[in-house]
């Protein structure tokens, strides 16, 4: 019953068709920024590590390596800013969570290519 | 002005129109039944009586029973007043259910529960008070109080403390008002009210639901 009414309320949030990808995967994702009055749409390249929570709290963790330098960042999956998930690649992954990738660098960051069908290529 | 009764479901999470992610509290408010109409010729004062949550005629007295039969319903778990101004006529009748939709017109409310208690609390806790150092020499003191008086502060009081001195003690399941919640949504299918921030109590305690005093 309480967790009822809670999800009729968290429900209205969720977006009805999330962007299909998989953990491994390469994705662009935009994002709208506001700086000032003005929006625009920033494109964020990566990996996707890690996909964690459930309902409104979900996200996913998407990192890449500029100029020697791990960046990750972390997108509420159902955030109106977080405008769209495309999946470019996929990678070979046998975990759900690849945190191994922190330790890695240069071309070991590179997971095996596994060709799927939800993949776009650009 | 408008109150309501009622219950608080619990906490989550809700995306505003600007993508901000807000923390919101989901209150079952209503309906509410009038379960009476104070007047000032009849009791000396303007008032209405709400009633919330239904139970089993036969799980209360007979009197609370004949109560709530005046206003044609069943007895109510949850009863409370709201008072108005002298001069003010109820806009209500008794017997009437009074849903969330009370709420349409208000930006924000307050909202009245009965803490979570904490028991017997020390005074860090209880009235943040600094304590001591964890090192530095320091023994069996980290969390007490300090001096409680002296003879010069005591000057006056005949001996005693201070009256109103911040001590240990009991702590929580008070009446806690907090103000201004603003309201995100009305559900009227559900009864339902999402008001943003966190409200006094546990999930599933009563609270009373009124438009905000301050505009």
């Amino acid at each position: 019953m309480k967790t009822e009414m809670l999800d009729a309320v968290e429900r209205k949030g969720l977006k009805e068709d999330t962007p299909y990808f998989e953990i491994g995967d390469i994705v662009d994702v935009r994002c709208r920024i506001r700086e000032g009055s003005k929006e625009r749409i920033q494109v964020f390249t990566g990996t996707v590590i890690a996909r964690k929570g459930r309902g409104i709290n979900e996200t996913f963790t998407v990192r890449r390596v500029i100029g020697n330098e791990g960046v990750e960042r972390i997108f509420p999956l159902h955030s109106p800013n977080v405008v769209d998930v495309k999946a470019i690649r996929s990678g070979k992954t046998r975990r759900a969570k690849l945190y191994f990738l922190r330790k890695r660098t240069g071309k070991a960051v590179r997971l095996p290519q596994r060709h799927s069908k939800h993949t776009v290529s650009k | 002005m408008a109150m309501l009764l009622g219950k608080k479901v619990g906490m989550t999470q809700v995306y505003d129109e600007s993508g901000k992610l807000l923390p919101v509290t989901v209150i079952q408010a209503g309906p509410c039944a009038v379960m009476q109409v104070k007047t000032g010729e009849t009791d000396g004062y303007n008032a209405v009586q709400f009633g919330f949550d239904d139970v089993k005629p036969s799980r209360r007295n007979n009197p609370e029973t004949g109560h709530a039969k005046k206003a044609n319903t069943t007895p109510k778990k949850f009863v409370k007043e709201m008072r108005l101004p002298d001069n003010a006529k109820p806009e209500c009748k008794i017997g009437d259910l009074i849903t969330v939709s009370v709420f349409a017109e208000s930006k924000s409310v307050d909202v009245i529960g009965t803490s979570k208690g904490k028991g017997f609390a020390g005074v860090m806790k209880r009235h943040g008070f600094g304590g001591f150092p964890a090192s530095h020499g320091t023994e069996r003191k980290h969390r007490a109080p300090g001096s409680i008086s002296s003879f010069a502060s005591d000057a006056g009081h005949g001996g005693n403390l201070k009256k109103g001195k911040k001590m240990a003690g009991h702590m929580g399941s008070c009446r806690v008002t907090t103000k201004s919640h603003s309201l995100v949504a009305i559900d009227e299918e559900k009864n339902l009210l999402v008001v943003k921030g966190s409200v006094p109590g546990s999930a599933g305690g009563y609270v009373i639901v009124r438009s905000s005093q301050k505009v």
